[in-house]
């Protein structure tokens, strides 16, 4: 196990290039799931409006 | 039998078939990237020459394709927009460039983390890393041209013309390693040649490439939705296609 977190050697720059590409894939995602939610309240709320009668 | 080409151009109806298409590209991607990272850290062979380092590779050579790739996929639907005025075209192209994007800081970092223990570099002005920087420019400035534009049809307009030209940055990437002298090695694989690499390197590899491109179909089809629900949330089918996805 410590051999293979070793790398031969290289660890920072092997893991330096796999874990900064699983964290930008994460932020990724996670930007992208934050967006859809504050976009699907508001049309909720945009459908409560309408059928109240207000204007949005 | 005329087929309606024109019908999943449509947001009302691509915005469910999306929807519906995500989850299977989404599982896809998750799949094959723990098959690829099985291959490449556990089947495959340590490097003669590099050691351990070259199992960056895996990272390294599926971004820096689909950096280009998606470059190309988002230029045609740009044309696309501009050819037939189909307001999804736009969406599609504006919904892939921060992956590409990314892609391509992803390719020109693991490629500094590679080229510093194997050339003793973390940076040379060499023609591929070079074309490769001006591409992750191409990409920023397509993304600040559409949203510096306050109408959405010239910014889609604007910003789809900058995607066309900056096309030309591709061929210049893909064939540097054979027009100039690089320090960047040449392809490792080639439509012509026998690939110059173990297999099991290869398999890795491709199929880390496989994950990649079902990675940015799940994501760039979800950032379409969101965008398709963002600039069309006053349209009468929104709420229809809300409600139906919240029953199911």
């Amino acid at each position: 196990m410590t051999d293979f977190l070793a790398m031969g050697g290289y660890a920072t720059y092997v893991w330096g290039s796999f874990g900064v590409t699983a964290l930008l894939v994460l932020v990724e995602i996670l930007l992208l799931r934050r967006r859809r939610r504050t976009l699907l309240r508001r049309a909720g709320r945009t459908k409560r409006n309408v059928s109240m009668g207000v204007e949005t | 039998m005329a087929v309606n080409w024109f019908k999943y151009s449509s947001p009302a109806s691509f915005y469910p078939l999306a929807g519906r298409v995500i989850p299977w590209f989404a599982a896809a991607a998750a799949v094959f990237t723990v098959i690829g990272l099985w291959i490449g850290f556990f089947v495959a062979p340590t490097d003669y020459q590099q050691g351990e380092a070259y199992r960056i590779i895996y990272i390294h050579v599926p971004a820096a394709w689909m950096s280009m790739f998606v470059y190309l996929v988002m230029a045609a639907y740009a044309a696309l927009g501009i050819v037939f005025n189909t307001r999804l075209s736009g969406y599609m192209a504006r919904a892939l460039a921060p992956t590409g994007a990314m892609f391509t800081f992803v390719a020109l970092w693991t490629g500094a983390l590679w080229g510093r223990p194997m050339w003793g570099a973390w940076w040379v002005w060499d023609a591929r890393l070079t074309s490769e920087l001006i591409l992750l420019f191409l990409y920023l400035g397509f993304i600040a041209l559409h949203s510096a534009i306050d109408d959405p049809r010239r910014a889609a307009r604007a910003s789809g013309l900058l995607a066309i030209v900056g096309a030309v940055n591709v061929p210049i990437i893909y064939f540097s390693v054979q027009w100039w002298n690089t320090l960047h090695q040449g392809a490792s694989i080639s439509l012509t040649q026998a690939p110059s690499m173990a297999k099991t390197m290869l398999a890795g590899m491709l199929v880390m490439a496989v994950a990649a491109w079902c990675y940015t179909v799940a994501v760039a089809l979800a950032r379409v939705r969101c965008e398709i629900l963002e600039r069309e949330r006053h349209a009468d089918w929104i709420g229809d296609a809300l409600a139906r996805e919240s029953r199911s």
